[in-house]
């Protein structure tokens, strides 16, 4: 597998929409070089006959009855807002201007 | 009677306190105003709590009192921990106390709503003391990574407490609480309590809601006690336990034997099974003498000991450093700065909705949530995702399957909680793969669901400081934890003449006084 190097930290903080200074991705590179090198084994422990577990406890079709039960009001809603607007959570623009 | 000081009376346990409240020996709000008292003088040093609900604590515990005043139907109707205080980790939301997550992200946000875990408590009529330190969103194994400043061991206070859950198990070591809730990903209940000298249980998977926990890991995390004795944790445990609707993962067993279990009283014909990879290399001499210590007391007192091997867990580090991190960079998305909490606008260029949420998650997250969203984000990036989280969830199958051929030997297995005691504040802080192994006995427990107590196992000879016995059982069968613990305990605690923690230093003003101990 492929080391981890500073242009793949720069790339996942911008998916990740995480903002990095040089000296940050930098350090990041670096630790996060070690961590991958060390799970790295995990990749040989099982073979394709092995199956995967996502979930510690099998359960499957979890069901309820499609009744409305709670729910909090707009008021509630944005009671942690940043910013709202008429009863809208306000932002910036979502599109570039240009 | 005699007539308890208030010295006496916070070091009671939570059963105890119950048996005093019903007969109405002290009052709720006497206790919990002990308390308030307690974490005024010690918290200063300790730093345990984020947040002290005093008001509201004691409104509940007068509530309670004047119910046990006036008799009849509602005073009969109380449960058996009315009135006796609980923390509760700052992880867990709560309505009327600023949740924080110990992240500047959600600094001064309020939940709208309760944590199931949180109703529970309320219709039980426990008084909430407040909210406790930890690690970032519960990230780490120091409660260094808080944003809030760590919170210091009581047993030194240069020294960590553990992580994530340091704020609720160094309050209770501290007697700042009898009791706490926690929560436990990869040993944030357990390895705190181990080095505090203090009690935590992980339940089964889905034993207990998690509704209201603000996720970390979701395959993972789970809600559980933390206590000063193994039977406060079953008390505890039967209180927030049970199926929520809310919580799709939640179980249906009813787990109501297990105060009942901890009160069994013999291990007579039990089978204990020691975990070959599990102890020795890599593990402190101190903590390896205690432990086997234990064994010994165990084997006296009529269990057979076995020896199980579970080889796969050489791969469970690596394997939940892929898929903790994995379901971290997905539950972590939604703190953008748009619904709640901190948003920061970027110093200069276009303001879009991406780069004040970049500025935003910037500002608000610490180094170890950045470090673990970015390697999540790597582990399920495209070219990446069979080969890490793919076989990670592979790793997860040879766990489960070492630790059913494990349980097919024994009806628990032991093991020391962590590898060594205490260290210092700082010491691992720069090395993030050395503070991840702490957490290398308690992991695989969670990788495959099953439940895991520990206790205090002494103190190791070469520091003085705690030493956690962790015993873990099969899926749904948390009843067994706490049989076999309660037995360990009382075996343990003959030998020292009392509880660990009348071992532990004095602090706040008791300390100050020339050669005195209360």
């Amino acid at each position: 597998m492929a080391a981890i190097n500073r242009d793949d930290v720069a790339h996942l903080a911008r998916l990740a929409h995480i903002e990095m200074s040089a000296e940050e991705l930098d350090r990041m590179a670096g630790e996060l070089a070690v961590i991958v090198d060390s799970v790295k084994s995990v990749s040989e422990a099982a073979g394709d006959d092995v199956p995967a577990t996502s979930h510690p406890i099998p359960l499957s079709n979890v069901f309820r009855e499609d009744v409305v039960g709670h729910t909090f009001t707009a008021e509630q809603a944005l009671s942690g807002a940043p910013d709202s607007f008429e009863g809208r959570f306000k932002v910036p623009a979502i599109l570039d201007e240009d | 009677m005699t007539e308890l000081n208030n010295s006496e009376l916070i070091r009671l346990s939570a059963a105890q306190l119950a048996a005093k409240l019903a007969a109405r020996e002290v009052t709720s709000v006497e206790v919990t105003q002990a308390y308030l008292d307690r974490i005024a003088d010690v918290d200063g040093q300790v730093n345990a709590f984020l947040h002290v609900n005093a008001e509201e604590a004691l409104a509940v515990a007068a509530e309670v009192d004047a119910i046990r005043a006036a008799g009849g139907a509602e005073a009969e109707a109380l449960h058996e921990l009315a009135g006796v205080p609980i923390a509760v980790k700052d992880l867990i939301v709560t309505i009327g106390q600023p949740t924080t997550a110990g992240s500047k992200i959600l600094e001064g946000w309020h939940s709208p709503y309760d944590a199931t875990v949180i109703k529970k408590l309320r219709a039980a009529k426990m008084p909430i003391l407040g909210k406790t330190n930890l690690d970032e969103f519960a990230m780490g194994s120091s409660t260094e990574h808080s944003a809030y400043g760590p919170t210091r061991n009581p047993w030194d206070l240069d020294r960590i407490p553990g992580g994530s859950g340091g704020g609720s198990a160094a309050a209770v070591a501290a007697f700042e609480a009898p009791l706490a809730l926690g929560t436990d990903t990869g040993g944030s209940i357990r390895q705190p309590g181990a080095v505090t000298g203090t009690v935590g249980m992980k339940p089964t998977y889905g034993a207990v809601s998690r509704y209201g926990a603000i996720a970390m890991a979701s395959s993972l995390d789970q809600i559980g006690p933390v206590s000063r004795t193994v039977l406060d944790s079953a008390l505890l445990q039967e209180v927030i336990g049970g199926h929520d609707p809310f919580d799709s993962t939640s179980l249906t067993d009813p787990f109501d034997t297990l105060v009942a279990a901890a009160k069994t009283g013999n291990v007579t014909g039990m089978k204990i099974g020691i975990i070959k990879e599990l102890h020795g290399e890599g593990y402190q001499a101190g903590v390896e003498n205690r432990f086997n210590e234990s064994l010994e007391l165990l084997k006296e007192a009529g269990a057979e000991i076995v020896e199980v091997s579970c080889p796969n867990f050489k791969y469970a580090l690596g394997a939940y450093y892929l898929i903790m991190p994995s379901e971290v960079s997905s539950n972590l998305a939604k703190f953008d700065g748009v619904r709640y909490g901190l948003r920061v606008l970027p110093e200069d260029g276009p303001m879009t909705i991406e780069r004040v949420m970049a500025a935003t998650r910037a500002a608000g997250f610490g180094d170890e949530v950045k470090r673990r969203i970015i390697l999540g984000t790597y582990a399920l990036s495209a070219g990446y995702y069979d080969a890490y989280y793919g076989s990670a969830q592979k790793v997860r199958t040879l766990i489960q399957r070492d630790f059913d051929a494990a349980f097919a030997q024994a009806d628990v297995l032991i093991s020391p909680t962590a590898p060594t005691t205490a260290f210092k504040l700082g010491e691992k802080l720069d090395d993030p793969l050395a503070m991840y192994l702490n957490d290398v006995a308690t992991i695989p427990a969670n990788m495959a669901g099953i439940p895991g107590l520990s206790l205090p196992g002494g103190l190791a000879d070469e520091d003085g400081l705690p030493v956690g016995i962790q015993l873990l059982a099969p899926a749904r069968e948390d009843a067994r934890l706490y049989r076999v613990g309660a037995v360990l305990e009382s075996l343990l605690e003959e030998k020292w003449g009392g509880p660990l923690l009348a071992k532990a230093p004095a602090l706040g003003s008791s300390s100050t006084i020339a050669g005195g101990s209360n």
